[in-house]
């Protein structure tokens, strides 16, 4: 009874930043995403939950076409970016344009062997910015975006390892922020940090989504109840339901879905 | 593992069964005894190293104190002219040393930029397939003997540059150079290859993921972050080079000569023993001797860049 | 905050594209440079030197007359050397490298031994030459013969051995030697049942390496007193009278392949320099022969032992 028939899409976003359409992927020869159709609601959060290996890391990596830089991955289906209807998996489309439109922060906090100042201003260095006035202002609007401004002011020039872990994830989020991202994809962004980082980064999400567009995968359940508008379920590769947070964890429509959220598997 | 001293240790309980018992605890002692002397072997041959390294200083240290007891140190650092087996003999170390740090020194300005770009295109961008069949094709070009490098830059290399500058003397030290500098190559760009590709992957794809381009990845994030490595790699690098001798023996000339000019032949310390060796020269006496001078100041210029290095790399290990 | 959603390109995009195709033949290019001067090197020494080798060549005495001179002493030279350099370097460096990899506890000894390894494994080759006059040709009174120029050679390969030797061990994993010692063997009955055999393959690519260097190294045996005019043979191995084995050979003076490429190569004049070309051609050959077999020998391990 619960083999998967079909998906069960309670509502969609009334204004969507970006969309998949009969999305699959494989790794080889390997299946990895069927057919995923999912809308990403302009400034709001949209979280993908779903048991380890179910393909949520891997639906997020599309986004950015992540997969592209290793040999032997195929795209199927289409993603398709707001407001100029653009598919971002066709072929013509060069990964990097995607990639200066949506950003990317990772699972365990990648900040560069640089100082933190420089960190912040790489994405704007590499899209070949040089004036120094135009980096200062927006790295530190990007650092107090990331509500990391009031603890680095004075220390720009340190090493940004030198932060503390929640620190340094604070620091990846204003790095991917500094180049005015239309979307922003968060790989279980608190999974390495302690309890107290990881409420820091919740508030400043559920700020953030003013400005931007967030998708978010996430392993913690209640993370995604606490902080998104809209929730994803995943299964095996496949989209098991998607609708509004408050009601897939009040009152999902499947039982795969009710099973997971109360923890009767995964 | 610490269990066959354990065992030894112990007073061992005899299993009871008919028959056993003392003859089964002396075949057990035997073959421990034969363990440990097997382990003794071993550790002597082990000792091997330490005993060459402490016969190398030894015999560098012993010679040259008596080559010091005939020439003052100072002059030794200081007079610009190396002719020992001269009626009118000079023991300054310098243009030997100048001749060492010219054909290195232009070794080293063909090595470290070919070698370092190579080894980013190798570990950043080149596939796989072109990985297989280029990094064999490397190790080949290293296993070359250096007589056949000497032959090469003697006989090819200097007429080649002496098409461009037809005043290029037979001996110079720019063929040469240029040749050792073709010889260490492969060392750099493995050694800088492992640097690079020791750089976690994570790194990678933070930069990717903000819209930078393959070069730019490789540029501004992996080379930064492989720097103690990279640097590592060139003074390995250079410490190979200043130990090199048969190319310049063949192809710098044998007549030292103090000068930066490398359109000017000159002679290495390197070279300068391989010239007396060929000659005759009585144990004991200051011809001799100066050889070992002149091979401790090598030994000393390469033990320095060898540590050097080798507390790079471990730096840099210890990083990732 | 979200940008203004651009159908275009960004204009960057394709200047940093330009700037990456222009490294790439940067990059392909170094790379040429290098495999090119192989290959200018092998071709300038066949052209200069295949006529050169026949028969009489490999089979004649050096000679004042570049026509007649031959390579003989040379060649014989360098097998004997190689023979005793493999017979005293490979059994002590592997005996070295089973020590430090299974017995060997985190002691100072320990420590020093592994620091003279790497250091000795960067020491210039020629210096070995002197360490070799001054103790085996003077102090130990061996003379300049073919048994210190082998044990020059031993000491020199000895680090290569001992760390190529070293990694093959250490690809073992760990469990074959817990399962071994789980049955009761002992430590020595562990290394020579199980961890000789699975890293053999490995331990003989690290000999086969080791050889070829040695055989192509020419400053340490010329620092001893090789002779690069030579009109004689060492005395042979196998006598006539019982007990048939003759060890003369070793106290003989000798010349080398290098080394004999090394004199014609410093005679000015034509016919001397397709000499040396044609003992580079056989040198070359040996050693990339032997290189060539070491790479297949551990391309073909890769493929087969996957642990």
């Amino acid at each position: 009874m619960n083999r998967l028939d079909s998906p069960h899409v309670h509502d969609r976003p009334k204004s969507l930043k970006a969309e998949t359409r009969a999305l699959s992927f494989s790794y080889g020869s390997r299946l990895a995403l069927k057919n995923l159709s999912i809308p990403i609601g302009e400034n709001q959060i949209t979280a993908l939950i779903g048991p380890s290996g179910c393909g949520k890391s891997t639906f997020l990596r599309c986004f950015n076409r992540m997969h592209d830089l290793y040999a032997g991955n195929r795209y199927e289906g289409e993603i398709l970016l707001y407001p100029d209807s653009r598919n971002i998996l066709a072929p013509e489309v060069d990964p990097i344009e995607v990639r200066m439109r949506i950003a990317m922060v990772f699972q365990k906090p990648n900040p560069f062997p640089k100082s933190i100042y420089d960190n912040v201003a790489y994405g704007l260095r590499v899209r070949g910015t040089t004036e120094r006035y135009l980096l200062d202002e927006k790295v530190e609007q990007a650092l107090r975006s990331a509500a990391l401004w009031e603890e680095v002011k004075d220390r720009l020039p340190a090493q940004a390892t030198s932060l503390s872990g929640g620190q340094q994830q604070r620091l990846c989020i204003a790095r991917a922020l500094a180049t005015d991202p239309e979307l922003l994809l968060l790989d279980e962004p608190t999974s390495a940090l302690d309890p107290i980082a990881t409420a820091s980064i919740e508030e400043l999400l559920l700020d953030l989504k003013r400005r931007v567009t967030i998708l978010i995968v996430t392993h913690n359940m209640q993370q995604a109840a606490r902080v998104s508008d809209w929730t994803a379920f995943m299964y095996l590769g496949e989209l098991v339901e998607f609708g509004l947070t408050k009601q897939l964890f009040t009152t999902p429509f499947k039982k795969q879905t009710e099973d997971y959220i109360t923890g009767r598997f995964g | 593992m610490k269990s066959q001293s354990m065992m030894a240790a112990q007073k061992t309980i005899p299993i009871k069964s008919p028959g056993a018992g003392s003859e089964a605890a002396a075949r057990r002692r035997a073959r421990l005894r034969c363990e440990w002397v097997i382990e003794g072997g071993l550790f002597v041959a082990a000792l091997t190293s330490v005993a060459a390294t402490v016969t190398i200083i030894a015999v560098l240290l012993s010679e040259s104190i008596g080559f010091f007891k005939t020439v003052p140190l100072t002059d030794f650092f200081t007079d610009t002219l190396w002719t020992p087996l001269f009626a009118d003999p000079h023991y300054g170390i310098l243009p030997l040393l100048a001749g060492t740090l010219v054909t290195s020194g232009v070794g080293l300005l063909v090595a470290i930029p070919l070698g370092t770009v190579a080894a980013i295109y190798l570990s950043e961008f080149a596939s796989s397939r072109v990985r297989e069949i280029i990094k064999p094709t490397l190790e080949l070009l290293g296993a070359v003997p250096t007589v056949v490098y000497g032959y090469f830059a003697l006989l090819v290399v200097t007429p080649g540059l002496q098409h461009l500058w037809p005043d290029l003397p037979g001996f110079n030290m720019l063929g040469p150079g240029i040749v050792i500098g073709i010889m260490i190559m492969p060392f750099v760009i493995s050694l800088s290859e492992d640097a690079m590709r020791a750089v976690p992957m994570v790194l990678r794809e933070g930069s990717y993921a903000m819209g930078a381009t393959r070069l730019q990845t490789a540029w501004r994030v992996v080379v930064p972050a492989a720097t103690s490595g990279l640097v590592a790699a060139y003074v390995l690098g250079i410490s190979r080079a200043v130990g090199e001798t048969m190319v310049v023996a063949i192809a710098a000339g044998q007549n030292p000569n103090l000068t930066w000019n490398p359109l000017e032949p000159a002679a290495t310390i390197t070279a300068y023993i391989v010239q007396v060796a060929l000659g005759d020269l009585p144990h004991g006496s200051i011809g001799y001797q100066s050889i070992f001078a002149a091979g401790l100041v090598l030994a000393v210029m390469t033990f320095a860049f060898n540590i050097l290095g080798h507390m790079l790399r471990k730096r840099f290990r210890e990083i990732y | 905050m979200a940008a203004q959603s651009s159908p275009q390109k960004h204009p960057s995009i394709a200047r940093r594209k330009i700037a990456e195709a222009l490294f790439k033949i940067l990059g392909l290019g170094s790379l040429i440079i290098a495999v090119g001067t192989l290959v200018l090197l092998l071709g300038a020494l066949l052209f200069e030197g295949v006529t050169r080798i026949d028969w009489q060549f490999l089979m004649s005495y050096p000679s004042r007359h570049a026509a007649q001179a031959g390579i003989l002493p040379a060649w014989v030279g360098s097998t004997l050397i190689m023979l005793v350099t493999a017979v005293v370097g490979i059994p002590l460096g592997v005996a070295a490298a089973i020590y430090l990899e299974e017995y060997a506890r985190k002691t100072w000894m320990t420590e020093l031994i592994e620091i003279t390894v790497t250091n000795l494994a960067g020491v210039p080759s020629i210096i070995y030459g002197l360490l070799a006059l001054g103790l085996f040709v003077y102090i130990l009174g061996l003379g300049e013969t073919i048994l210190v120029a082998g044990l020059t050679l031993a000491l020199l390969i000895l680090p290569v051995v001992i760390v190529t030797t070293r990694e093959a061990i250490r690809a073992i994993p760990v469990e074959i030697r817990e399962a071994a010692y789980a049955l009761g063997a002992t430590k020595w009955q562990t290394v020579a049942h199980h961890v000789l055999p699975y890293s053999a393959a490995g331990i003989l690519t690290g000999i086969i390496l080791a050889l070829s260097r040695a055989i192509g190294e020419t400053a340490p045996i010329v620092t001893i007193g090789a002779l690069t005019f030579i009109a004689f043979l060492p005395p042979a191995p196998f006598t006539t009278q019982p007990p048939y084995l003759s060890f003369d050979w070793l106290l003989s003076p000798f010349t080398v392949m290098p080394i004999q490429m090394f004199g014609w190569v410093s005679r000015p004049g034509e016919d001397f320099a397709s000499n040396a070309a044609a003992a580079g051609i056989l040198l070359v050959g040996m050693t990339l022969t032997m290189n060539g077999l070491a790479i297949y020998l551990r391309y073909r391990m890769r493929k087969q032992v996957t642990w």
